[in-house]
């Protein structure tokens, strides 16, 4: 049951994830820092409303699981260059974290 | 104007992300994070940006304009995760444990940066151009 209701949650958070990167991600990748942000956002919120199982599975696991990328972060941090890159990376964690916090404190 | 992203593209990261999600999920239901050292996201999140960037070294995935939007930003996005990373971070601080917190932050940056660096090795610079602007790092 939870891994279908993940399933449901990241075929909306990736796609939505791809159409923030098409729109805003051009020599300053905007759209992947925005969702990264909003994902940890959400994420913090949704631990705080302490969520049961099956609605972390579809909105925590699935939805801000896919809306947000580790991956990209690192790649597009590496090929932004040694100054602009360190700085997107920090950035972008610890604007997540501050994010995730205010989500948190939020609920 | 950006065009709008065309139906094929987003049906390729919506399956690519749910599959890559799905993964995760096992990991995290095998090896549950308690409340120590998230070992199980670190793992995920550097075997994810290791692969983002090897990605390019195969000339099929930049051939077919529809398999960086699957593999790249659909199934490694999925797999990989900052919501959980950061929300992870904010559990260790909130619990006293920030040596552990920051050691965590900064031991994924880096690891996942080093990764990348090496993945790089195999590919050239203008594969990796090309795989960027095909979308596979969205």
């Amino acid at each position: 049951m939870d891994a279908v209701l993940v399933v449901a949650g990241a075929a909306v958070g990736a796609p939505l994830r791809y159409t923030a990167g098409h729109y805003l991600d051009g020599r300053f990748p905007l759209g992947t820092l925005l969702v990264n942000v909003v994902g940890a956002f959400l994420l913090g919120l949704f631990a705080g409303l302490t969520l049961d199982g099956h609605l972390m599975a579809l909105l925590g696991t699935g939805f801000c699981g896919a809306l947000t990328t580790y991956s990209a972060l690192t790649v597009k941090s590496v090929e932004l260059g040694r100054v602009t890159g360190t700085a997107y990376a920090l950035g972008t964690v610890l604007l997540a974290l501050g994010a995730a916090q205010a989500g948190f404190v939020l609920a | 104007m950006t065009k709008p992203p065309q139906p094929l593209f987003l049906l390729a990261a919506a399956v690519g992300g749910a599959l890559g999600a799905l993964a995760r999920w096992g990991v995290d239901t095998t090896w549950p994070a308690g409340t120590g050292f998230p070992w199980g996201t670190l793992t995920i999140n550097v075997t994810g940006s290791f692969l983002l960037a090897l990605l390019p070294a195969f000339a099929v995935v930049r051939r077919h304009a529809v398999l960086p939007v699957l593999l790249g930003t659909g199934l490694l996005g999925g797999w990989t995760t900052l919501s959980t990373y950061a929300n992870q971070s904010r559990a260790l601080l909130a619990h006293g444990s920030s040596d552990l917190a920051f050691s965590y932050m900064a031991a994924t940056l880096i690891a996942c940066v080093l990764a990348v660096r090496l993945a790089h090795v195999w590919s050239s610079p203008a594969s990796q151009a090309e795989f960027e602007a095909e979308e596979g790092n969205e």
